[in-house]
């Protein structure tokens, strides 16, 4: 496969994870609006951080404003991880890679951008927003359907996966990272019960509200959550299965290639501490600084990645 | 038919009947709702679009991505019709691939006064760089698109030969493809010789052209200028259904005296580029300095026997619009037969008697740049106002030796499906040719291009022209 091919389909994957990320984002921002009677915009602050969004979004706006934040995250042009740019950078990077998709796959991306294009041509109201992120939902699940049916599993497959779950992996530590203050023992000491709403926007975030009652039997507590997003591998956006996903690929890749490189030992590592570590350990030691250097060295097993295998000349 | 004119009209022929290779088709169609036939073209429209079959229009916005129109009607040829055409198609293409090998060789033709010699030595779609090189398996042209029109019952014409990089093949496919899918029961009733080989055959073809070197399994590529480029989807296309790969200039460097490409585990070696970036974007070290589209070095590499680029550099030659006029002395040249296709009759500018006739009569006349492409830069003087006549006669007087003259074709209308049911419209036909050492191959069918204006002669997707599938019948 080609290099430049390579990377076409690891960033198409991404910006589709991104996409649905983003909208997710937005649905739990909208969701505390409504449930919190008379209340600020200040939830769109953390929104906006956590999209990595928000110095961007203040050039732009100013002042905060709902609206406003719905409407730069969902289709502003300038925002390039807006759900509409996202998808639009998706389907350029489909276009690119064309030849190692399959028709249904590309169809479906393509259908996706038409379908969304015109749904977001203009400011999206109040009242029709529901309908919207689901409908970006929906798409996105065609998207990877369509993936999952018909493509081979192969190098095209792996790299694909693997944009996917970096992208994935960053959101949650992201989401982790804007919300760790929340889950400090500091502020509210472990066993105790969490702000209603903060915590539900957290988990609203990552789709995982009914799968953590579903584990932890309601009992809602930082450590509970923490774990659920850090260490839970049958979470499927905790960053332990995220990161087992990419260490299976890897290992794809490895054995397809016949070859191995700095990428795969420093996913080794990166999954290594999820899967030896402890929830306990991570909140002695501090889940910030825990939370930044995952950042940091997932950031960098993405640029090894890029290296590797090639993707730029 | 509700509308009737003065052309031959493939349909109904020069009157009201109906010709044999369409009596089947019309049976069906007088039985369909002319409401549900709109419904089913504005569902091709959907099916087009998803696909992503658009092209770029230079110079428009980058969201704007046009849908060629598809006309649901096909264009209709006998099995009969098509052999004969095949035949002269097949002496024409020999024909090409002599002259260009003459031409940068010992030049004989040139020797024998049949052309004359400022016409190859003057003209700069003729590459230096060539002279004396002899392209693997000596295939110049790979792939060629000729162009023809119809003007009565047994009347074709060569309009143009396209001889660099022809596109259009995948339309010819995807319509096609479409067809099939909205109307499946029309082709078990009439038996349409399949088109959907031709990838295959270009694999195939390419491969038999690789140079000598290549011992084992032969690496195709395909070489697309990118993403932006109008004919994008149709590279994109073709390296998909030949299952190779699509590469632009800068996955590509020579390696070992090869080119190779940038895969995921290294650089590989590829034989065949089968490129549809144009001569002089090729090599920034040999022309263009400043593209960024090429590779430096491959024509090096070329000219040392170490890849097929298809088709060749150089062969613009062949194509040019004032060797056109020629065709028929070339064809009689290298294959001793007279031509089996018709020339349109054509007046030289360079030529002062020709330019004298063609600056009388500008308003009965096409006239054409010798290098222009695409339906641009040229006058349609039956339908061109006094304004526009004045001003390309003074374009014509300045540079008579860029520009060529023909007289204004009766050309064949095919109906196309309008909102009150049938109606003619003027269409052309590229029949597309693959040529390898050994065989020539020419895919039954071709792509149609309709003017969907009414009466207009200008065909060019640029320039309002829509497309049609083209059937060739088993018979």
């Amino acid at each position: 496969m080609l290099g430049k091919t390579a990377g076409g389909l690891f960033w198409m994957f991404r910006y589709l994870e991104r996409s649905e990320n983003t909208a997710r984002l937005i649905e739990a921002g909208f969701r505390i609006g409504l449930t919190r009677p008379g209340g600020d915009d200040e939830e769109w602050e953390s929104v906006l951080t956590t999209a990595a969004v928000w110095q961007a979004y203040l050039a732009r706006h100013g002042e905060l404003d709902a609206g406003k934040a719905i409407d730069f995250l969902l289709r502003d042009s300038t925002n390039p991880s807006s759900v509409l740019s996202a998808i639009a950078a998706a389907r350029q990077n489909a276009r690119l890679v064309r030849t190692a998709l399959t028709r249904e796959v590309w169809e479906a991306v393509n259908d996706t951008y038409m379908i969304l294009k015109q749904a977001l041509a203009r400011p999206v109201s109040t009242r029709d927003l529901p309908e919207v992120l689901a409908m970006i939902r929906q798409q996105s699940a065609l998207v990877r359907g369509a993936m999952h049916g018909t493509m081979l599993r192969n190098d095209v497959f792996d790299f694909g996966r693997l944009g996917t779950f970096l992208e994935r992996a960053d959101n949650t530590a992201r989401i982790l990272d804007v919300k760790y203050y929340v889950l400090l023992p500091s502020v509210s000491q472990i066993g105790t019960s969490l702000d209603n709403v903060q915590w539900e926007t957290i988990l609203r975030s990552v789709a995982g509200q009914r799968s953590y009652r579903w584990i932890n039997q309601g009992e809602t507590t930082p450590m509970g959550i923490a774990n659920f997003l850090i260490f839970d591998g049958r979470m499927p956006r905790s960053l332990a299965f995220s990161m087992r996903k990419i260490a299976t690929n890897m290992t794809y890749l490895e054995n397809e290639y016949r070859a191995r490189h700095g990428s795969h030992d420093q996913t080794d590592v990166l999954l290594a501490r999820l899967e030896t570590g402890s929830i306990t350990r991570v909140f002695e030691d501090g889940l910030h600084e825990f939370i930044t250097d995952f950042l940091t060295d997932l950031a960098r097993l993405g640029q090894q990645i890029e290296i590797d295998y090639r993707f730029l000349g | 038919m509700t509308e009737h004119s003065p052309f031959f009209d493939e349909m109904s022929g020069s009157g009201a009947g109906l010709r044999s290779p369409y009596g089947r088709y019309r049976d069906w169609f007088d039985g369909e709702d002319l409401r549900d036939l709109r419904k089913k073209s504005t569902e091709a429209e959907r099916f087009f679009r998803r696909t992503g079959i658009t092209f770029n229009v230079y110079g428009a916005d980058e969201a704007d991505e046009r849908l060629i129109p598809f006309d649901i009607v096909p264009r209709i040829i006998s099995g009969r019709e098509w052999s004969k055409l095949t035949k002269g198609i097949e002496q024409r293409v020999r024909a090409i691939n002599a002259f260009l090998y003459d031409i940068y060789h010992r030049q004989e033709i040139l020797r024998a006064g049949r052309i004359p010699v400022d016409l190859i030595a003057r003209n700069d779609a003729f590459l230096p760089h060539m002279i004396g090189v002899t392209p693997p398996g000596n295939v110049y042209t790979h792939i060629v698109g000729v162009d023809l029109v119809r003007t009565g019952e047994d009347e074709f014409f060569v309009l143009e030969d396209n001889a660099r990089t022809p596109s259009g093949v995948s339309y010819m496919l995807e319509n096609r493809e479409t067809m099939l899918q909205m109307f499946p029961e029309l082709f078990s009733r009439i038996r349409v010789q399949p088109v959907q080989n031709y990838p295959l055959d270009l694999r195939r073809s390419l491969a038999a052209c690789a140079p000598r070197v290549c011992t084992e399994d032969c690496t195709v590529a395909v070489l697309t200028p990118g993403i932006h480029n109008s004919a994008y989807f149709e590279h994109a296309f073709l390296a998909d259904h030949m299952g190779v790969e699509l590469v632009e200039g800068t996955d590509l460097r020579v390696v070992d005296g090869k080119i190779a490409m940038r895969t995921t585990e290294g650089y590989k070696a590829i034989d065949v580029l089968y490129r549809r970036v144009d001569d002089e974007f090729l090599d920034p070290l040999n022309f263009n300095p400043d593209s960024v589209l090429g590779v430096p070095g491959i024509m090096d590499v070329y000219r040392a026997g170490g890849i097929t680029i298809a088709n060749a550099p150089g062969t613009g030659i062949a194509d040019d619009k004032a060797i056109y006029s020629y065709m028929p002395d070339i064809v009689e040249f290298y294959t001793g037969e007279k031509a089996i296709l018709q020339n349109v009759p054509t007046w030289r500018c360079s030529e002062a008697d020709a330019l004298a006739y063609v600056l009388d009569h500008l308003d009965e006349l096409v006239v054409k740049e010798v290098h222009g492409s695409g339906g641009y830069g040229m006058l349609v003087g039956p339908a061109a106002s006094k304004k526009e006549i004045a001003a390309f006669r003074a374009k014509l007087q300045a540079k008579p030796g860029n520009y060529i003259a023909q007289p204004t074709l009766a050309l064949s209308t095919v109906p196309i499906l309008t909102q009150k049911g049938l109606a003619p419209r003027h269409v052309d036909l590229r029949p597309f040719v693959l040529v390898s050492p050994n065989q020539i191959t020419i895919t039954p069918g071709g792509l149609t291009r309709v003017a969907l204006k009414r009466g207009s002669l200008v065909v060019n997707s640029s320039q309002g022209g829509g497309t049609k599938d083209t059937w060739v019948l088993e018979e």
